[in-house]
């Protein structure tokens, strides 16, 4: 009797749990980590929710930033998850993020939650400005590694430094409104202009620096820490110097899209995002996470980067880019003339 | 009698039996309409709202917000003010700062010059109308409620511009000194590469024709290699040979790679087999009576060179001049890989689009980069018209006689460029199975482990594949079916003439411009066909749309070569026209089909610049993966991938010669 209560149990159990599986509901999530996290991501998260499946559209952020933009009349995705958060604010100006407040939140460093309340974006982890200096190619040409932003501008790195191009980097863009929330204007642009003469390239990718500074194409590139840390482990000769000043920093964030039809379990995965479980995920890669005594160290980077993140307005940073990259351009592209 | 002489109105039974044939002909008149209206989705309608997305500007509409300030107890409010007369007042915002994009933003606190942060007044802003939209912060309020801030949030109200046309863009553009000026570096580069490439081109071709060079055949074959490789490839491989850490850096006496020497070196290197293939075609068909006549007059051979040769191929000259010129200045792969601060028109599209989001900007620059690929067009089909038949039908076909010093001459230069070309692909084979240019020349095939990278891994290469069968298919059928109603219905005119400068257009219309206008008309909820947005089919359609006017020339030449009789044939046999088009012209033109193919799979395959506004997650392609792993710096792995897309295309081509051959034999006997 009991074992044909078993196996009936277990033919119901059969019966039913596909349609379980089948009633899993699917997220659309667009995201710019990187490439190598996907899975791990994804795994990691579909173990703790078994009953939502994630479906990753990836690129990097100057390119997610513009779809999503582009889809505004017509947003295809459900949550963006890992995205520079000066993009989702500018999502947000143009009224395409659902605010919510995640389960949770108050747990997480207050500069990695939107000002708002309730919060239309929640960080994750940050990347901070790093310079990534090639020490074979520095001790051949007699240089000694800059220990502060200021060092940049000395006359010995002269076309050995090369930097993201803010107007196409969001890495470039947290580098110059780091400076500018730093110094001011008029110091942060007057450092820009004696740096200039050094640059011997603005890169359209905030890495490309940083690896082009391992393959000895530069002696330093302005970067951030992630490329430099990678850079490293694969056999690169750079040292990963903080500047002394400080340094500007970007989070990924977190968002959902407005109108998705999956609200619920779009609030799932956020609510999800904003875990301790979830920041020592994201701790892997990134040495500073939004969530506090979570982070440990990254191979290749020290373990104090925290402190050397500066206070950070992303919403200046967001409203005031068009200026900022308008008068930029203006002082450099211009000058940016061949040699030849 | 009378009745007998009446008989020239017999015709008219004769016009009444046409008319029972054109049953075909409307057949034909409907694939045609097909195939046109095609032509107009995938390339007239994008174009057009891309046009109209150029003249779509944003400007701050001051009249559209008014203000109320409060006394100090924020309790009474002062009267109600417009931006627009505060601006009048106080001259605050110039009138051309109102013009922005639309990513524009226009701080409140400038029409208040009194205002601090820290007083205890409170400001008021409402719109007149419900379009009206400005951001608290970074919080979208819209509408025309008064809203109700103290001064320290109203620090953070900034306005947003409202949508309007108008010419603001372009007079942005040419007031922005680095935009411009990429005008002048993209006319100079080009120009700079068709002089190199075209003499290069010339001496090749001559030497091939007018020498007696050994190895001629084997030279062909490599001189048209840089086909087979996006026109990434050579950056990267330049950064390799030339580069900072370049294994050649010392032959640049100092000078930079990344620029316009970069550039320069680059596009002769991808465009060079185009203008080889070019003058090759115009120098071969020679009649030696010219040159016997010469030599009885006694012509010196520089005298013979100069009036019998060059003139001969004056026209191939000019054509192959015009097609690297338009290559170079369209071209987006090279200078983004080697162009450093180069500024170039194509580059400045991609950075508009994808680096600032500024799609208005985009179709601007895109509109510009259309008029110079659109004027070396329309004078190239002008010389193409005044043409005259080289070839009379008495023409002796020229053969050369050996000359030791020129044909020496001809093998070493010919020695020269294909090691220049065999170099640059070597060199990033060599790249790609490097471990860490250059500090660990160890091997390794970790290069290949596209999975690990940004760009979409080994699932891009098999969309890739993937694409270029598509392209091959679908592009073959789509263009000789619409050669053939071109060259073979009879009767309207007016259609025929329609269709061929539709098919003629996308010459002229370069792939980033072709992409970026995809964007605009397919990514619109509005239009039917939304749903191929985002998908390989919109891929597919793009690319066939780009390379098709060659594959089209190409197939009508073809169908010129079969005698209208076929047609008259078939038509007084009553046989329909497609048993004719299935028995005897598909069969008779599959040589020319074939060709199509693979020109069409190969371009797909290497193709850059219409596809890089229009892949998706799941339809990332291999050349722009290569792209994009240089993009990020993984430089040796972008590499990787171009040599793979080099080998597949190889292997294409070798699978295309061995079907050609078996097919040849059995349907080509009759030749």
């Amino acid at each position: 009797m009991n074992r044909r209560m078993l196996f009936m149990l277990t033919g119901a159990m059969s019966a039913v749990l596909p349609a379980i599986a089948f009633a899993e509901t699917q997220l659309t999530v667009y995201t710019a980590i990187e490439a190598v996290d996907l899975d791990r991501y994804k795994e990691t998260f579909e173990k703790a929710h078994p009953d939502i499946k994630i479906n990753w559209v990836r690129d990097s952020t100057g390119v997610m930033t513009a779809k999503l933009l582009a889809e505004k009349d017509n947003p295809q995705a459900d949550v963006v998850w890992g995205l520079a958060a000066t993009s989702l604010l500018l999502l947000k100006t143009e009224g395409m993020l659902e605010a919510y407040e995640p389960k949770g939140v108050a747990e997480l460093d207050k500069k990695f939650v939107d000002k708002d309340t309730p919060p239309s974006w929640v960080g994750m982890d940050a990347y901070v400005a790093a310079l990534c200096y090639n020490t074979v190619e520095g001790q051949k040409l007699g240089l000694t590694a800059p220990t502060s932003w200021e060092d940049l501008t000395k006359p010995e790195y002269k076309g050995h430094v090369v930097m993201p191009n803010p107007a196409s980097s969001g890495t470039g863009f947290l580098d110059v409104s780091g400076w500018l929330q730093m110094w001011g204007e008029e110091k942060a642009w007057s450092f820009m202009d004696k740096l200039h003469e050094n640059i011997s390239a603005y890169t359209h990718s905030g890495s490309k620096p940083c690896k082009m500074a391992g393959a000895g194409e530069a002696v330093i590139g302005v970067s951030f820490e992630f490329p430099g840390a990678k850079a490293k482990s694969a056999g690169a000769p750079i040292d990963i110097i903080f500047p002394s000043e400080g340094s500007g920093w970007e989070a990924e964030a977190t968002a959902i899209i407005a109108g998705t039809a999956n609200l619920e379990a779009a609030k799932t995965l956020v609510d999800w995002s904003v875990t301790k479980e979830a920041n020592e995920m994201y701790n892997a890669g990134y040495a500073v996470v939004a969530y506090p005594g979570v982070a440990k160290q990254v191979e290749h980077l020290p373990n104090d980067i925290a402190s050397k993140m500066i206070e950070n307005d992303f919403e200046w940073a967001a409203n005031s880019r068009g200026a900022i990259l308008k008068e930029w351009q203006k002082r450099y592209d211009a000058k940016s003339e061949p040699k030849t | 009698m009378n009745m007998v002489l009446e008989a020239p109105h017999l015709p008219l039974i004769g016009k009444r039996l046409r008319q029972e044939a054109s049953r075909d002909d409307r057949i034909k008149l409907g694939f045609m309409a097909v195939i046109g209206f095609y032509l107009i989705i995938a390339l007239g309608a994008p174009l057009f709202v891309m046009l109209s997305k150029s003249f779509s500007t944003y400007r701050f509409d001051l009249a559209a917000f008014e203000f109320q300030v409060s006394d100090e107890t924020g309790a009474n409010w002062g009267p109600v003010v417009s931006a627009e007369a505060l601006n009048r007042e106080l001259g605050a915002v110039a009138d051309g700062e109102l013009s922005t994009n639309s990513d524009g933003r226009l701080a409140a606190t400038k029409f208040f010059p009194e205002f601090s942060f820290r007083s205890p007044v409170h400001y008021r802003i409402r719109g007149t109308t419900n379009e009206a939209a400005f951001l608290a912060g970074s919080t979208l309020e819209k509408g025309t409620e008064w809203r109700d801030y103290d001064s320290s949030e109203f620090r953070r109200v900034v306005l947003r511009p409202e949508r309007s046309l108008g010419v603001a863009n372009f007079v942005t553009y040419f007031s922005t000194p680095a935009l411009a000026q990429s005008i002048r570096n993209s006319v100079l580069m080009a120009a700079i590469s068709t002089v190199f490439t075209v003499a290069i081109a010339f001496a090749l071709a001559f030497g091939l024709t007018r020498s007696c060079m050994p190895l001629k055949g084997l030279f062909r074959g490599i001189l048209t290699i840089p086909i087979l490789v996006p026109s990434l490839l050579p950056g990267i491989a330049l950064v390799y040979l030339f580069g900072t850490q370049g294994v050649f850096k010392d032959w640049l006496l100092g000078y930079s790679i990344y620029g316009p020497i970069g550039i320069v070196i680059g596009s002769i290197f991808f465009t060079l087999p185009h203008a080889f293939l070019i003058i090759l075609t115009a120098l071969s068909v020679a009649d030696a009576r010219h040159y016997e006549a010469a030599a009885s007059l006694k012509a010196s051979k520089w005298r013979t060179f100069k009036t019998v040769t060059v003139p001969g191929a004056r026209f191939g000259l000019v054509s192959a001049a015009f097609v690297v010129f338009t290559l170079v200045i369209t071209d987006f792969g090279l200078p983004k890989v080697i162009g450093g601060q180069y500024g170039m028109l194509a580059v400045d599209i991609y950075k508009q689009v994808i680096g600032q989001q500024n799609f208005e900007m985009g179709a601007v620059v895109s509109v510009i980069l259309l008029v110079p690929a659109i004027l070396a067009f329309a004078v190239d089909r002008r010389m193409q018209k005044r043409q005259v038949a080289l070839l009379s039908a008495r023409a002796v076909p020229y053969a050369p006689k050996p000359n030791a010093r020129t044909d020496a001459l001809c093998f070493s230069f010919a020695c020269l460029v294909s090691l220049f070309i065999l170099g640059m692909i070597a060199m990033c084979q060599i790249a790609a199975v490097v471990k860490f240019w250059p500090y660990d020349l160890s091997l390794t095939t970790k290069n290949f482990a596209f999975d690990l990278m940004d760009g979409g891994g080994w699932a891009a290469y098999g969309n890739s594949i993937r694409l270029a069968m598509l392209t091959a298919l679908f592009g073959s059928i789509i263009v000789f079916a619409g050669a053939y109603m071109v060259e073979k219905a009879d009767g309207f005119r007016v259609g025929r003439g329609i269709f061929h400068f539709l098919a003629m257009m996308p010459m002229a219309v370069p792939g980033m411009v072709l992409g970026l206008a995809y964007i605009f008309f397919f990514n619109n909820p509005a239009n039917p066909l939304n749903a191929i947005y985002g998908t390989m089919t919109i891929l597919v359609v793009s690319t066939v749309t780009h390379f098709y006017t060659v594959a089209h020339l190409t197939a009508l030449t073809a169908l010129k070569q079969m005698d209208p009789e076929f047609e008259s044939v078939a038509a007084s046999l009553k046989q329909p026209f497609h048993r004719l088009f299935f028995r005897v012209t598909v069969p008779v033109c599959l040589p020319a089909i074939l060709n199509i193919a693979i020109y069409l799979f190969v371009n797909a395959m290497t193709t850059v610049s219409a596809v890089v506004f229009l892949y998706s997650t799941d339809t990332k392609l291999a050349s722009v993966a290569v792209l994009n792993m240089d993009d990020a710096g993984d430089i040796a792995p972008a590499a990787a991938m171009g040599i793979m897309i080099f080998y597949t295309n190889v292997a294409a081509k070798l699978i295309h010669a061995l079907i050609a051959r078996g097919l040849l034999k059995r349907t080509q006997a009759w030749r």
